[in-house]
């Protein structure tokens, strides 16, 4: 064996779910977040090779602006929304979402949305295409809207474009 | 994003999710999710890392050939750095802290108290 070893007494990955439920609860909130979980996933299976399929890219950013979102108010009026590859954005709006401001930044748009990593792969013919435009679903604290309102978007703006594969990054 | 991926997945569409909240997109439960143990923020990559950013989407593509069973979780082997104390600090409560946030929750329900009487939403 190689790397190197170490030992550990917790988790070595952060759990977020306790997390923000600690940090809300400092704040005076006393009912957690709710989080979804589910016993079973379901599994599709590829139609197709990889090297004949089109991939979508989907975020959870919103498009850039320079103005701040309203305070405490994660949906706003945001909504699915979609965006051509070409030219790639050059910053996205990402003040509204939980992502770790002091550790990093979310400047390099590619940190987050790899258009021009994907693209590359299609130039060397691991993957066959990147669909002409990307999406954003918005992050929503209400899962009935994300069920009912916002993934049977996406999944129509995904046939429009006919992809045969989805890749999906969170902040 | 999970609860996407997994209405992608029901209509036939295969998906991976890149991520860095790993207990988050687990416990909601996905077909395949490519872990980068990362500050959030970045889970394609450290910022102009482009070998890296390179590396993690050839990870993801690889992970949607490979998974022959739904939750399959694939941690990249790519840390952040030396220095961890990220991890430590990421929205953490500490004593100091404590006294702020309780005051800073208090004034936020305060305000949406008063938004609401007045008809309006907060």
């Amino acid at each position: 064996m190689s790397g190197r070893a170490s030992a550990t007494t917790h988790r070595s990955f952060v759990s977020y779910i306790d997390r923000t439920r600690e940090f809300y609860a400092a704040q005076g909130y006393d009912r957690p977040y709710r989080w979804s979980r589910h016993a079973d996933a379901p599994l599709a299976s590829l139609t197709r090779p990889l090297a004949e399929s089109r991939i979508a890219l989907v975020t959870t950013a919103s498009p850039w602006r320079d103005a701040r979102g309203k305070p405490g108010s994660l949906r706003a009026d945001k909504q699915v929304w979609s965006a051509p590859i070409d030219p790639p954005p050059t910053r996205l709006y990402t003040d509204d979402l939980s992502w770790d401001k002091e550790a990093t930044h979310t400047e390099d748009v590619e940190s987050f949305l790899p258009i021009a990593a994907v693209q590359a792969l299609v130039r060397t013919g691991r993957v066959g295409a990147l669909a002409p435009r990307f999406h954003g679903v918005p992050t929503d604290y209400s899962q009935r809207r994300t069920i009912e309102q916002d993934a049977p978007e996406l999944l129509r703006r995904c046939h429009e474009d006919e992809v045969d594969i989805a890749l999906l990054v969170p902040l | 994003m999970s609860l996407v991926a997994r209405h992608l997945e029901a209509d036939g569409i295969p998906t991976v999710v890149i991520g860095s909240a790993r207990d988050i997109v687990e416990e909601c439960g996905v077909a395949r999710f490519l872990f980068s143990d990362f500050p959030l923020g970045n889970p394609c990559g450290a910022p102009y890392d482009r070998p890296m950013q390179q590396a993690i989407v050839g990870f993801a593509l690889d992970l949607l050939e490979s998974a022959t069973l739904p939750r399959t979780t694939v941690q990249t082997p790519l840390r952040w750095g030396d220095d961890e104390s990220w991890k430590e600090r990421y929205a953490r409560v500490d004593p100091e802290a404590a006294e702020a946030l309780r005051r800073a929750g208090e004034a936020r329900r305060a305000a949406q108290t008063r938004a609401k009487a007045r008809g309006g939403s907060a």
